[in-house]
């Protein structure tokens, strides 16, 4: 690192984005290297939000350890919590009821939407028109009342365990889920009204932040932002886990590269998941919604994989057991980490006004980074 | 010459119908006042007083519409983004923006350690000082007027000018980079857009033959220039509101400031009642520009006349000039407003490329157009 | 050609704000689409979903009497230690020694309201209250004993 500050050439601005910082929303730390308005280097700074959550769950037994994994990424908690359950079925080979893989698919992409939502408000927040934040809000809000009444809480649900869900559905669900469909399906049009369709909000977005598809594929970057540059990476469909073999729906993909592209797979992933939603939401099977476990979990010895995907990507977590209660090492392969790690790549070249826009359709949440 | 320094004091409403019944008229009273210091202290002293009224009132109108505006944006803003807004502090929450005030004016004004002292502290107050000197030539209602200067849209365009100034000294002087990359940024964007400003103020002067404020109030007697210019005061119209937007650096020009990228710009080390009175030179002088383009294009307090309708124009008499004048200064502050609250920021090169390959060409063929209308008597 | 091509432009740009400002001016005019809702000082009519996780309380019933064996599955089931059992060990009439709870201790500023405790309590001795307000002056308050002083558990629950 000192021979990289030693570098910068006479004249160059150094400037510090973060760890407090609008842009960053979180505790992330860019040290920004300027000529001007333009940027030279961005050399991301971690640590400031590491909570050592994979030594912690090494302490915790295999029911515990769940519960941590919402608070890694907290936009999309019950995805990490089902991928933490999905492992520990697969070293414990439990059966899971059908309805209990109804409930887990429709809770997903009800947050994944809650989760694109919220990235599209403050990424339009981050481009400076601060309206749309509140206007993804009305949506949002619909859903974490729906997951507040069937699972208790609004962001860090815990609602996945071992072997299926914690509780059953509340009898309302059903009848909430269809008004919020229709509420989408009535305010989605004024999203592109507002920003997509804003000579603005396009001129911000165009052309800025290009990544090709090698480089997608050689920094890891995965999600809607590998989708963007036209890279297949949906683990839904390309290792389909629970049900999503038998659903209908379309992998959302761009081939622009830049911003713009990443933006709009964001915005065409939302319907996909109401295309999910509405499949399921009137053939939730009958039946248990939670296999039976022993009290006592016990992971045969050996190493266990499972990767699904989040709103931001591919999350793996991968368990080393002793054959023990609790694991012997968990890691987590998040995706914010490796989406971060071209960032570097992506804004160089370009203004200060363009790393806002880069990084927003990164759409990092900074505990998933740190973890 | 004294009797120019003209002050308002509150007024009965008059309501003998006998009495003057046209637009009624700050004059009379203003002159009262004027001939009774004459007699009581004498012509000097009475001088004296008239300018500290003058200055009294100055400062009380400050303070004022910053107290209106900031609760106005909040308001505009809270309705837009389906918020209810503040609605705790006094009647409907509108007492929140003097309790803020109270707030910051308790508030420790810090200097950081490094930065240049004088010019720190001194900027805020360069700030102000324009704002407040851009008071002087606006026609508040008929008749009341602090300076009628006639040269009054030459002196606004000079003395707005000094605002970038300050911006400069309070980014340079702040020894922080945001400060300095906001002033850089602020710097360049004021001086450009103040030619289309310019331009587009000329549109005016060229089809008024004069560059007082009074004279080009009067040649809307018989209707508003944006309605008698045809469509080039529309595009006019237009660009000075863009350009004014920018001269005021708000959103969507708001790049000094630029919260997701510099935090807060040019005053991010500012703090208490000197980050306050940035605060208020930005509200008061958008409540300028907004005035100036309410007395160019939409008639001052001219009140509003259609053709030969006799008696729809002499119910529009019985509304005061003073509604008139604030009424329309409000719906363009209004409209500025609106903006800032749908649209997304500009990056750097973005906004120039707008004034210099847009604006500015168009401006300076409108200029062409207008006087050619103005020439051939096309206007109406 | 250029100039058509200038003059689309700047016309496509006008209307692409335009339709933004439109929206916007539905909402600033429209007031009864505003979602945001006041702070909830209603308490005594507001209902909150009756599965919200608020905090963590024992039930008693009218004869000041709780389910709780003192089994310690909760305290088991606890990721991170919020709850510890004290137990004491009562006479029951026929001379028998029984084990009971003496305190049932919450640390509510360490619990992440996981629910898990709900879940493991075989007797269904505790659960989930629906508050919200938890902020004190004194940390010592968020420690909470959640069996009533005096209280026994009820007849038939092993």
């Amino acid at each position: 690192m000192f021979e990289e500050v030693a570098k910068t050439a006479e004249g160059d601005l150094v400037i510090n984005v973060g760890p407090q910082h609008p842009a960053t929303h979180g505790v992330l730390h860019l040290l920004i290297t300027l000529n001007g308005e333009t940027i030279k280097k961005v050399e991301p700074h971690l640590g400031y939000i590491h909570r050592s959550i994979e030594k912690m769950c090494e302490s915790l037994t295999y029911r515990q350890f769940i519960y941590v994994t919402s608070r890694m990424d907290y936009l999309s908690a019950h995805i990490n919590n089902h991928a933490c359950a999905l492992c520990v079925e697969k070293g414990m080979q439990i059966e899971v009821p059908d309805r209990a893989k109804v409930i887990r698919v429709l809770m997903d992409e009800l947050t994944r939407i809650a989760s694109h939502e919220l990235w599209w408000g403050a990424m339009a927040m981050d481009l400076g028109a601060f309206t749309p934040f509140f206007h993804a809000f009305r949506e949002r809000e619909t859903i974490n009342d729906i997951m507040e009444e069937t699972c208790g809480a609004r962001l860090t649900m815990n609602y996945m365990v071992p072997g299926g869900v914690m509780q059953d559905l509340h009898p309302d669900f059903q009848r909430r889920v269809k008004e919020f469909l229709v509420l989408y399906k009535r305010k989605i049009h004024e999203y592109d009204e507002m920003v997509t369709g804003n000579i603005i909000f396009q001129n911000r977005m165009k052309g800025v932040g290009y990544i090709s598809p090698e480089d997608v594929i050689s920094y890891g970057v995965t999600g809607p932002a590998a989708r963007g540059s036209g890279v297949s990476s949906d683990i839904r469909k390309l290792y389909p886990y629970e049900i999503y073999d038998k659903l209908q729906f379309d992998e959302v993909l761009e081939t622009a590269g830049d911003s713009f592209a990443r933006y709009l797979v964001r915005l065409r992933e939302m319907d996909q998941s109401i295309r999910i939603v509405e499949q399921l939401i009137d053939n939730i099977p009958e039946g248990d919604f939670q296999a039976k476990t022993k009290a006592v979990l016990k992971l045969p010895k050996g190493e266990f994989y499972t990767r699904v995907e989040t709103a931001r990507g591919e999350l793996g977590v991968y368990i080393v057991s002793e054959g023990g209660t609790t694991p012997y090492r968990i890691k987590f392969r998040s995706p914010g980490f490796s989406n971060l790690s071209a960032l570097d790549h992506m804004v160089r070249g370009g203004k200060l006004g363009d790393l806002v826009a880069s990084m927003g359709t990164l759409d990092l949440v900074i505990p998933d980074i740190d973890r | 010459m004294y009797e120019r320094i003209i002050t308002v004091l509150p007024v009965k409403k008059i309501k003998e119908k006998k009495q003057n019944i046209t637009v009624w008229s700050f004059a009379d009273i203003s002159k009262t006042i004027d001939q009774w210091l004459n007699d009581w202290v004498g012509a000097t002293w009475a001088t004296v007083f008239e300018m500290v009224i003058a200055g009294v009132c100055v400062i009380g109108l400050f303070a004022l519409l910053g107290l209106v505006l900031v609760i106005m944006e909040r308001k505009v803003a809270a309705w837009i983004q389906i918020r209810l807004g503040p609605n705790r502090v006094g009647p409907k929450g509108m007492l929140q923006s003097l309790a803020d005030t109270v707030k910051l004016l308790v508030k420790e004004g810090m200097t950081p350690d490094g930065a240049d002292k004088f010019l720190f502290n001194l900027a805020p107050f360069i700030a102000m000082i324009v704002a407040m000197l851009l008071m002087a030539p606006i026609a508040f209602a008929k008749d009341f007027q602090m300076w009628d200067l006639n040269v009054g849209v030459l002196y606004i365009s000079a003395v707005s000018s000094i605002s970038v100034i300050s911006i400069l000294m309070a980014g340079w002087a702040s020894n922080n980079k945001y400060s300095l990359l906001g002033a850089m940024r602020s710097g360049a964007q004021i001086v450009s857009y103040e030619l289309s400003a310019g331009l587009s103020v000329l549109a005016i002067v060229v089809l008024t033959g004069s560059l007082s404020l009074t004279d080009i109030i009067q040649s809307q007697q018989n209707g508003w220039w944006i309605f008698k210019g045809h469509i080039p005061v529309i595009i006019a119209f237009i660009t000075f509101i863009i350009a004014v937007t920018a001269e005021t650096n708000r959103a969507p020009f708001d790049l000094a400031e630029a919260e997701s990228e510099l935090t807060a710009g040019f005053h991010t080390e500012y703090s208490g009642m000197k980050f306050a009175l940035f605060f208020l030179a930005e509200y008061v002088n958008v409540f300028i520009v907004c005035a100036i383009g309410a007395t160019l294009f939409l008639g001052g307090w001219m009140p509003f006349h259609i053709g030969s309708w006799e008696g729809f124009n002499h119910v529009m008499d019985y509304i005061p000039s003073s509604i008139w004048f604030f009424g329309k200064t409000f719906f363009l502050i209004f409209l500025i407003m609106w903006f800032r609250w749908t649209f997304p920021r500009l990056r750097i090169d973005q906004l120039l490329n707008l004034e210099w390959k847009y604006l500015l060409p168009i401006s300076m063929i409108n200029l062409l157009l207008v006087t050619v209308m103005a020439i051939m008597g096309w206007h109406f | 050609m250029f100039i058509t091509d200038y003059i689309k432009d700047v016309f496509g740009a006008m209307k692409s704000l335009g339709t933004g400002l439109k929206r916007t001016l539905y909402y600033f005019t429209h007031h009864k689409e505003i979602i945001t809702q006041q702070y909830p000082d209603n308490r005594a009519t507001l209902v909150l979903p009756d599965r919200f996780k608020g905090e963590v309380v024992m039930p008693h019933d009218e004869k000041n009497e709780h389910r709780c064996t003192g089994c310690t599955a909760c305290e088991l089931a606890c990721p991170n230690g919020t709850i510890k059992v004290v137990t004491k060990f009562d006479i029951t009439p026929e001379g028998k020694k029984k084990k009971a709870i003496d305190k049932l201790v919450y640390h509510l500023e360490l619990c992440t309201m996981c629910n898990l405790c709900i879940v493991a309590c075989p007797s269904d001795a505790i659960k989930m209250a629906q508050t919200f307000e938890h902020s004190v002056f004194d940390r010592s308050q968020l420690t909470k004993v959640l069996n009533k002083p005096g209280s026994k558990i009820m007849e038939g629950v092993e």
